[in-house]
């Protein structure tokens, strides 16, 4: 186990994520997506905080990250719901009058 | 009282143990049917082994659709959840695995309970099986915070969350005595995480069975075996964590550790059949409008008294 | 444990993360594709323990799974269709997507592979989740402090959007009448 080997699988899912997010139409499937990238992150610092500078104040900053997770999911389910009760609709494509 | 973590090698031996007192907290409840049908006692207590073999016998049917790797995997986990919490449970002075958050452990494994009980109703592809799981999921919404918070108050009194320490800093005085809440609430949750009692409408005959509906054979047997395994493994927590471990007189520590663990049992599993089925959707308020409120103010009770101390 | 059998489960950790995350958008069930989902975050989770981290490992799996186990109910609810008895594709920009994310990659590859990277600075603390403690309770409170509150509105924004009745729908216009519930709840309201 080396950080190059840590940092790829974490790479490798970042990138799959990154796909989900951008590609998916169903709302819940892209914040599946946003996961998959947030799980690489946490990969990827805890490689970082291990073979680098395993401090206390680097573990802080993963529980910061999984907190950033839970926020991330509890606001998106919440929109979520919230489109699918007013629209009836769930996908990513019906949600742009912001863009207008 | 220090608790030494042993070899890989014993593992075995600790799952065998597990089934063993899964089997007499079986054994002992099908005393208790026999029992309350006016039979003899005696006569109850080989009919799980009985209904093993048959369910062994038995070929196993699945409904068109059904979603086999979901609701197989759904059905091992069960099992495969009581074993993993059992490996950091102390038996007397052993223990198989004494991590540093032995008191995260338990809790992470028996959120995969969570899992397993979805994916048993929705594996099945049955409608009385989705129903049992939506209510197991629902119902488990409503246990987990006061489960979190009474298993905090061992780690915050020990200092540890260790469960070696928990056991050790009991050497003077047992838990069990001063933290009672936190006691009834985690003995509540271990039925719970073990789809039991009170809390099994999951599976409850007004849905035909809910997650069991569907399920024969071997498939059967595993998730029986399972539930019986978890309130086996909880039991034995219960006992680490707030009665002692394996403290007690003349006995060696071992046996002390093992006789709680079936004590426990036992009593869960009268309690279990004298309680009535709790609804999902009224424990919810229950659990959190009474239950965590309860556990909180027993985490408060507990964290001035260790202020207190040091 | 030795490196060898270290290095190796690490690999097998690793793989089974990446290939359950790559299912995730293969699959067209959508319990499977949640439950992937999880499979990838308990083995990353088992990959931070390997690295010493096991609060966070064993907190990643916990509320991971637990996450999992409602996000499914909510992929249930919201799937007009069923994918797995209609397939139909449920992407769009796909090739783009694709190429993004292979650009990504192999950019983020490069660098793994020709950054040299320093020599590790400081010994880890004997009791790692014991440093991590004091750390919270100590100098890095602020960020614990500065976190609750963000939590706690979230928790309150969350509701506020998703729940389809408020107050004056339970309790009347004046809020004194008995609440109207669909089910009346466990504690005799």
């Amino acid at each position: 186990m080396t950080l190059e080997a840590v940092l790829l699988i974490a790479a490798a899912l970042f990138s799959i994520g990154l796909y989900g997010a951008l590609s998916q139409q169903v709302v819940v499937m892209v914040m599946m997506g946003l996961e998959l990238m947030l799980n690489g992150v946490i990969l990827a610092a805890g490689g970082l905080w291990w073979f680098l500078s395993p401090s206390p104040s680097g573990h802080l900053l993963l529980l910061v990250v999984v907190a950033a997770m839970t926020v991330d999911m509890a606001m998106g389910f919440a929109v979520a719901v919230l489109q699918h009760r007013t629209r009836g609709s769930d996908m990513t494509d019906s949600a742009t009058e912001l863009s207008q | 009282m220090d608790v030494v973590g042993v070899s890989w090698v014993w593992a075995p031996a600790a799952v065998l143990l597990l089934m063993g007192v899964a089997a007499a907290g079986a054994a002992f409840s099908g005393a208790l049917s026999a029992g309350a049908t006016g039979q003899r006692p005696v006569a109850g207590l080989l009919a799980p082994a009985y209904e093993a073999a048959r369910l062994m016998r038995q070929r196993r049917r699945v409904l068109l659709g059904a979603d086999r790797p979901l609701w197989r995997g759904g059905g091992g986990t069960l099992l495969v959840a009581a074993v993993l919490m059992v490996g950091v449970v102390p038996l007397g002075n052993w223990t198989l695995a004494d991590l540093g958050v032995g008191v995260v452990w338990v809790n992470a494994v028996d959120v995969l309970v969570w899992a397993a009980a979805w994916l048993l109703g929705w594996g099945a592809n049955s409608a009385h099986a989705l129903v049992g799981a939506h209510r197991y999921l629902a119902q488990a919404l409503s246990y987990e915070l006061p489960l979190m918070f009474a298993l905090v108050a061992p780690a915050v009194a020990a200092g540890s969350l260790r469960v070696g320490d928990i056991v050790a800093a009991q050497s003077q005085l047992w838990f069990v005595v001063w933290m009672p809440a936190s006691f009834a609430l985690f003995c509540a949750c271990v039925l719970a995480f073990s789809l039991w009692g009170p809390f099994s409408t999951g599976s409850g005959p007004d849905l035909a069975g809910g997650v069991l509906a569907e399920l024969s054979g071997v498939d059967r047997l595993l998730v029986l075996a399972g539930r019986w395994a978890l309130l086996a493994a909880g039991s034995a927590v219960a006992v680490a964590l707030f009665l002692g471990g394996g403290a007690g007189p003349l006995l060696p520590a071992w046996a002390w550790s093992l006789l709680k663990t079936l004590l426990v049992m036992a009593a869960l599993v009268v309690l279990a059949r004298r309680l009535p089925l709790l609804r999902p959707d009224r424990l919810a308020e229950v659990g959190w409008l009474v239950g965590l409120p309860v556990a909180l103010a027993q985490l408060l009770v507990v964290s001035l008294v260790v202020l207190g101390r040091s | 444990m030795s490196d060898l059998i270290t290095g190796l489960v690490f690999w097998v950790l690793g793989v089974l993360a990446v290939v359950s995350g790559a299912l995730v958008f293969r699959f067209d069930s959508m319990a499977r594709a949640t439950y992937a989902l999880a499979v990838s975050f308990i083995a990353v989770g088992a990959a931070l323990l390997l690295l010493q981290l096991d609060y966070v490992g064993l907190v990643t799996v916990l509320m991971m799974v637990m996450e999992m186990a409602v996000m499914a109910i909510y992929m249930i609810m919201f799937m007009g269709m069923n994918p797995a008895l209609m397939p139909m594709s449920m992407v769009h920009s796909r090739r783009t997507a694709l190429g993004i994310s292979a650009g990504v990659f192999l950019v983020l590859a490069a660098g793994i592979v020709t950054v040299p990277w320093p020599q590790r600075r400081a010994a880890p603390a004997a009791d790692l989740t014991a440093s991590l403690g004091e750390t919270i309770m100590g100098s890095k409170m602020l960020v614990m402090m500065g976190i609750s509150p963000v939590l706690f509105a979230t928790v309150v924004a969350a509701v506020v959007l998703a729940a389809p009745r408020t107050r004056y729908d339970r309790f009347g216009d004046d809020l004194r009448s008995a609440p109207s519930d669909p089910h009346h709840g466990g504690v005799g309201r």
